[in-house]
């Protein structure tokens, strides 16, 4: 890395290399991390485990759930969006893209379990932030400046995760048959309700057959977790107040798994990888008139997670700009990223926005206070950043 | 404590620093005689004064906008203040800075239950955000024991916690938008309602970041329903080990309960003098774990904490059979700083976060720190994170006693980083446990935090000499490559 640093070059961070489709297309020679793997330490009642960082997270899952533990932000495997093999990714990738599953609404993001993290700034120096405990507020927070950074800071080589209870039982409550605006409604009554629903997610008739499910009627899905006596309870006072919705099943076991295993992963539900993906980040309650506003400028397949906050559009023709305009502008306040495109549109339109100009240079002053030189992920995130 | 030395050049220009203000902030805004000011010479943490050089109470958004750029032209430094609850003096002024109050940002601008969230100025106190939900069945989780007071920008600026965050997180996990204003008077807008839009995570960032960074002047949380019901165990155990065995236990078994605090027998004793709510006086520690949720899952759960703590040797395990007596056992934890205060003249709250398992030597080495200063320890502890909260009790009218505990204060942080802690779980590093930096993070990892720092407020101007143990102009942190912890530039003014 000095050694970039000295000659200007340009290096672009990579772990297993299944993300490299998300975001612009980077500048540089790829600086391959993947050896630094292995588990540091593992303290189960400590609620702490320790990595390097690109340890692969199918390692980390097998090792937690032989404590019954897990990360509760139930990373994805997006791998199968850009056409790379699904179950080789890593913690780090994982971290860098603050990748966070169903339970995130409920359970908080990858950047919330994030305790600490030692990296290698673009300096070339070493340094570390935050701590091996799960509670501690010393110094800036620099772990949530690191997730989602796409590995334009700094190269993380250790990273230390809060891991948590996994839950001891699941049940998944589906509302069949309703429209968005209804099923946004009955989402906020599961969402607002006192019990423990840790994934709730909308498909329409299409994609709910992609995830396994009946294709002839769309799926609003309820995920209730928890020792069986509490499941019970809550399964039956949400059939109760779900009810007024439309007709509810319950299922259990597999077939709640893969459903729910769909969604996290999303390429199931969007298996055509000829086709643009954006992935919006939105009040939930706006949903339904942001679908409108963009189905209005044409076609797209939807599905809808995080209870409404995170909304998934395919265009089935979207132009030029891959639906750019329409999406930002129905998104708006909220956010939109470009998941797949073309290498050739990603470079062209910001799959990430930037924000407005004072937003825009504070990034960059950020991104200089890490790497003056501009060496990791040139270009990833932001143009010439 | 040593704070940068007074500016002499901007203490001369004070009248036309004061002219400057009050024509952007105009009546009772803008404070300058000495008696007013008193009001605003320390925080919560009492030990350290001083007088600013003047207070401004900007009320709108454009005010603080321009208090900032007046500031940054004529080179003052500004400390932001919300309630001036911190424990750690994270607002406390500097004589040569503007102390900048956030007080007049009292109103809640939008409760919106379809989103699960409420708009607020910063001024607002946390318990008020959760008053306003209070009607449709909702909180606002994040807890600190200073909620009637402490305000919500206050809360974001020390990322504060409570007694409930292992399970429902501290403030930065309970945050959805923030907007804050830069020293050069830049007004951002982060996220909004909704979660985790792509880019920098100011938003994370800015939480916890000390008032250093920015000053924030509109926040946007997230609201939870509340949970059904909630009950309560309250029990004795012979030894602080045993406690702490039950602890890893319970959460071992899966279970993260919505609180669970550990007392330690002088923390007991002191407690129950003060508010009878029938804590054993004799045991050697006391657990209170309580369990949230649906009743059938409340049931459940305490049945598996009482199992679990009998097999753990507890001497008596009791389970609240009303609301009534669940809150009758919190009333001595509630009350166990002033319980503390009743037996001693003057106390200092520490906090710092330790691996649970590491308690019984922290709790000997602690006992062991008692003997050797002379002074005496009571030990409150959040369980559940490991976040401990020693009262070392001393009287600040015996010649010598405020220096001693504050020492006996800065061996206990040590202790905590030694056995893989850190220096603050809650209350933020501030001023008190700046010169403890060192201990926890090498010259690389703060030279790196503070040319963070340089990216919001490149002239150092914004609550400076808090957090960091040297003052570096960020042009020397652009330069300067830190090998084997030697620093350069050593003629700059460091303290």
């Amino acid at each position: 890395m000095r050694a970039a640093v000295a000659d200007g070059a340009a290096l672009d961070l990579m772990g297993a290399g299944t993300k490299r489709g998300l975001g612009r297309p980077a500048e540089g020679e790829v600086l391959d991390l993947s050896r630094l793997s292995g588990v540091v330490s593992y303290e189960p009642d400590e609620l702490v485990l320790r990595v390097r960082a690109a340890t692969p997270m199918a390692e980390i899952e097998r090792l937690l759930a032989q404590s019954g533990q897990h990360l509760a932000f139930e990373p994805p495997d997006l791998a199968a969006l850009w056409g790379e093999e699904a179950g080789r990714q890593t913690i780090g990738g994982v971290i860098a893209c603050n990748l966070s599953g169903p339970r995130r609404f409920r359970a908080g993001a990858a950047r919330d379990h994030l305790l600490g993290f030692a990296a290698v700034n673009g300096r070339g120096e070493a340094f570390k932030a935050g701590g091996h405990v799960v509670k501690n507020v010393t110094g800036y927070d620099l772990c949530k400046l690191m997730a989602g950074s796409h590995g334009t800071l700094a190269a993380l080589t250790e990273i230390t995760v809060k891991a948590l209870p996994a839950p001891e039982e699941s049940r998944t409550l589906v509302v069949s048959g309703l429209a968005i605006d209804a099923a946004v409604r009955a989402m906020a009554v599961a969402a607002g309700s006192p019990f423990e629903t840790t994934g709730i997610a909308h498909l329409p008739a299409s994609r709910a057959g992609l995830a396994g499910l009946s294709s002839d009627t769309a799926a609003t899905l309820v995920r209730c977790e928890g020792p069986e006596p509490a499941l019970r309870a809550a399964t039956e006072a949400l059939t109760r107040e779900l009810g007024a919705f439309g007709t509810v099943t319950a299922f259990n076991g597999d077939t709640s798994r893969a459903v729910w295993r769909a969604v996290r992963d999303v390429a199931p539900l969007f298996p055509d990888r000829d086709r643009v993906l954006w992935r919006l980040s939105v009040a939930p309650a706006a949903a339904p008139a942001i679908v409108r506003d963009i189905e209005a400028r044409f076609a797209c397949a939807v599905a809808l997670d995080w209870a409404g906050g995170r909304l998934w559009i395919e265009p089935t023709e979207a132009g030029e700009d891959g639906g750019a305009d329409a999406v930002r502008r129905a998104a708006a306040p909220g956010h939109a990223v470009l998941v797949r495109a073309p290498a050739a549109l990603r470079s062209r339109i910001a799959p990430i926005d930037p924000g407005p100009p004072a937003a825009r240079a504070l990034a960059e002053r950020i991104k200089d206070s890490f790497d003056p030189r501009r060496v990791f992920g040139r270009g990833r995130m932001f143009a010439g950043v | 404590m040593l704070m940068p030395i007074p500016d002499a050049a901007v203490l001369a220009k004070r009248e036309a620093i004061v002219r400057g203000l009050r024509a952007i902030v105009s009546g009772e805004g803008v404070i300058a005689s000495p008696e007013e000011l008193a009001a605003y010479e320390c925080d919560g943490l009492t030990a350290y004064r001083a007088l600013p050089l003047a207070v401004a109470l900007p009320s709108t958004v454009v005010q603080v906008s321009a208090v900032l750029r007046l500031c940054q032209e004529m080179g003052v430094k500004v400390v932001p203040r919300g309630a001036g609850t911190s424990l750690s003096g994270g607002a406390l002024p500097l004589e040569d800075g503007v102390l900048l109050g956030l007080g007049k940002f009292n109103r809640i601008l939008e409760v919106d239950l379809e989103n699960r969230c409420v708009v607020t100025q910063p001024g607002v106190t946390n318990l008020a955000i959760s008053q306003a939900v209070e009607h449709a069945g909702f909180y606002y989780a994040p807890d600190p024991s200073s909620q009637i007071a402490c305000t919500i920008g206050g809360n974001v600026a020390e990322n504060s916690g409570g007694v409930h965050c292992l399970k429902y997180g501290v403030t930065t996990n309970n945050l959805l938008g923030l907007e804050m204003v830069l020293m050069n008077g830049e007004v951002i807008r982060v996220g909004g309602k909704h979660m985790d839009a792509d880019g920098y995570d100011l938003l994370g960032l800015l939480t916890g970041s000390e008032g250093l960074l920015g000053v924030i002047t509109e926040v946007t949380v997230r609201v939870l329903r509340k949970p059904a019901t909630a009950q309560a165990l309250l029990i004795g155990f012979p030894t602080s080990e045993a406690a702490g065995d039950c602890v890893a236990k319970v959460i071992g078994a899966g279970i993260i309960p919505g609180g669970m605090e550990m007392m330690d027998n002088p923390a007991i004793r002191a407690a129950e003098d003060f508010v009878h709510a029938g804590y054993p006086r004799e045991a050697g520690a006391l657990l209170i774990v309580e369990l949230d949720g649906a009743e059938a899952e409340v049931r459940h759960l305490t049945a598996r904490v009482e199992a679990i703590a009998r097999a753990c040797q507890a001497l008596d395990v009791r389970v609240s059979a009303s609301e009534d007596e669940r809150l009758r056992f919190w009333a001595g934890r509630k009350a166990a700083f002033p319980a503390v205060g009743r037996i001693s003249p003057d106390y200092y709250c520490m906090d710092g976060t330790i691996p649970r398992k590491q308690l019984p030597v922290v709790l000997a080495r602690m006992a062991e720190l008692s003997r050797h200063y002379g002074l005496r320890v009571a030990n409150v502890f959040h369980a559940g994170d490991g976040n401990l909260h020693p009262l070392i009790l001393y009287d600040a009218n015996a010649p010598g006693e405020l220096e001693r505990a504050e020492a006996f204060g800065s061996d206990i942080l040590r202790l905590c980083v030694e056995v893989g802690g850190v220096l603050t779980g809650e209350h933020g590093v501030g001023v008190e446990k700046r010169d403890l930096m060192g201990t926890m993070f090498d010259e690389a990892d703060l030279a790196q935090q503070q040319r963070v720092k340089c990216a919001f407020d490149p002239d150092g101007l914004l609550n400076p000499g808090k957090v960091f143990p040297q003052l570096h102009r960020c042009a020397e942190l652009g330069r300067v490559h830190v090998h084997h912890g030697q620093l350069r530039f050593a003629h700059l003014p460091r303290f």
